[in-house]
């Protein structure tokens, strides 16, 4: 003890910003329980209770944004979640180092981006009347009509999602790789004098071999199921697709900070939180009862 | 024999196929985007402009320069960034080299205060009632202290130092007389190099990008993030696809060509900066998977 007092005196500072910043933050969610006015602060808005949560719960808004949150973060999994298992696949199969380790570096380029930036791309090349997309079908003919890909619903959320797959594609590949890397030579090896193909060792030793990291990564983002990313929605949403953009993260901006409604955006903060963080332990327990590592 | 050989040929030059497409759509957006930038007005309005530029003309960098919104918000951005990353690094190993010594008493329950707050949060609403009270609505500083100090590049750094700081190095040391901060600055620090520069560059990363902090916290155009700046302009437009032609005539060059042109004076820091720092990511992450 007397031996680390400096160490000790490290801490203050981080141990200081975490308080003041995210302990501090805490006591904030006590409005989710009272009618908070602004101009009154916390001594003369009024306790309700859990009126708040009530009238949340019957908001048809909410309805919209949580039901919208839980089917993307679905289609999510479904879609993006795969596709860096194959790319490591691939990827793993060239021959040439150099080829392998130029195209890692350019397809690892979108995880350095901003939504901004790639929202902003998203634009340039799907708008309707300029996009790029649009510009080549048209000129080329191989599609009469332009294809409105972001203002209308359903091809919204298709290009979406299929812009998060561009996004985290290269980048999610590179834990798939690393795992495929720590595979035992010798399995293959043993594999190619029992004439196993490539296919065949793909199948019988690689998909195995990273099983456990498969695993552990699909049941963390499980875990991410209530999250909902304000960045990536405000970057690519417009006023046409309202109906699929609205989501919890925009719900809690627009009820809270954009119209006052404070109260009510931290109920609907308050009960991310808790199932989020219910969501997280409850995957970790599953993944420490199938034998894997868990991440808490 | 001959025929499985033919075949597996075949299967390698299709797998070289896809990532070159892919790696295709990574690239192309950027080189159209360049090649926009700086076309001739008429034919980006004439749909023209793909892959090549098609006649030129910088007007468009011009008016950016001129207008000087832009490369105030970018110098702007880059002091934030800056300043953001040296403090952000100096408190991770503030916080990571005491509690990656488990000798420490109490480190146990500090670490789990620490990372309590990456699981749940408060939300946004308290934290901007909290950022009001703190008088921080406004300034630049709401961009750079409540974030320097995360959980998860401390549960890196920590892991970092665990496996690559022995005990004993640290006990040796000890034995010969250095004193903690004589230890920690002789010897950790320069022992550490590869993860202090994975830290730094996931801070600045992450600060550089994100912008949802500007929209949230701050009112004063001059004190917003580039990125913000950025997503408002395409933003705006893309509410109102068509702008009225009696609106783009006033200006010299296209809005079209202007966007084109934004992007890529935002993009290019990065751009330029990125095959440079991206091996010190992976490690990052690769750290990261291990467990702390």
């Amino acid at each position: 003890m007397k031996r680390d007092w400096d160490l000790y005196l490290l801490l203050i500072v981080p141990l200081f910003l975490t308080i003041l910043f995210k302990y501090g933050a805490y006591p904030g969610l006590r409005i989710a329980f009272m009618n908070y006015l602004p101009a009154k602060g916390y001594a003369g808005s009024e306790w309700v209770g859990f009126e708040t949560f009530q009238k949340v719960f019957k908001d048809r808004d909410f309805h919209v944004a949580l039901r919208n949150s839980l089917l993307f973060n679905f289609a999510e999994v479904i879609v993006s979640f795969p596709m860096p298992i194959i790319l490591a696949l691939i990827l793993n199969e060239l021959k040439v180092p150099r080829f392998k380790k130029v195209s890692q570096t350019i397809l690892y380029l979108p995880h350095f981006l901003s939504w901004a930036i790639i929202g902003s791309i998203t634009y340039t090349l799907f708008r309707t009347e300029t996009g790029l997309v649009n510009n080549m079908l048209v000129n080329f003919g191989l599609a009469e009509n332009r294809i409105p890909f972001l203002t209308e619903n359903l091809n919204w959320a298709i290009t979406y999602l299929l812009v998060g797959v561009w996004a985290g594609m290269g980048w999610g590949s590179i834990v798939y790789l690393a795992a495929i890397s720590s595979i035992n030579v010798e399995l293959y090896e043993a594999a190619m004098i029992d004439g196993a193909g490539r296919w065949k060792r793909m199948w019988y030793i690689t998909l195995p071999g990273i099983k456990p990291t498969i695993i552990t990564l699909l049941i963390m983002t499980l875990g991410r199921l209530m999250g909902s990313n304000y960045e990536r929605l405000h970057a690519m949403g417009n006023v046409n697709v309202k109906g699929v953009q609205y989501q919890l993260a925009i719900y809690i901006y627009e009820k809270g900070l954009a119209s006052g409604g404070f109260s009510r955006a931290a109920a609907v903060g308050l009960f991310q939180s808790i199932v989020g963080l219910l969501l997280v332990l409850a995957s970790d327990k599953f993944a420490k009862a199938l034998g894997e590592e868990g991440m808490i | 024999m001959w025929y499985n050989r033919r075949k597996s040929i075949i299967a390698d030059y299709i797998m070289v196929l896809i990532i070159i497409l892919l790696c295709s759509i990574c690239l192309l957006p950027f080189i159209h985007l360049a090649s926009k930038s700086i076309s001739d007005n008429s034919f980006v309005l004439a749909k023209k402009v793909y892959f090549l530029p098609k006649g030129f003309n910088l007007e468009a960098y011009i008016a950016i320069f001129k207008d000087g919104q832009l490369t105030h918000s970018m110098l702007y951005s880059v002091l934030v960034t800056a300043v953001f990353t040296v403090l952000g690094s100096i408190t991770t190993v503030m916080a990571a080299w005491p509690l990656s010594r488990r000798r420490l008493k109490g480190r146990i329950v500090f670490t789990f205060i620490i990372m309590f707050t990456m699981y749940f949060g408060a939300g946004l609403i308290p934290t901007y009632l909290l950022y009001n009270k703190l008088k921080m609505l406004n300034t630049m500083w709401v961009l750079i202290l409540p974030l320097i100090f995360a959980p998860y590049n401390f549960l890196i750094m920590k892991t970092y130092f665990q496996s690559m700081i022995p005990d004993s190095l640290e006990e040796s040391a000890y034995i010969d007389g250095a004193s903690n901060t004589t230890i920690l600055i002789r010897i950790v620090l320069p022992l550490s190099k590869p993860i202090l520069a994975t830290i730094a560059l996931f801070l600045a990363v992450g600060r550089w990008n994100a912008y949802e902090d500007s929209k949230f916290f701050i009112t004063k155009k001059s004190l917003h993030m580039i990125q913000y700046l950025l997503s408002m302009m395409v933003l705006s437009a893309s509410e109102a696809e068509k702008i009225s032609i009696s609106e783009a005539s006033l200006v010299t060059t296209t809005p079209e060509v202007i966007h084109a042109a934004a992007i890529m004076f935002v993009s290019i820091p990065v751009l330029c900066a990125y095959p440079f720092v991206q091996k010190y990511f992976v490690k990052g992450i690769m750290i990261g998977a291990i467990k702390g």
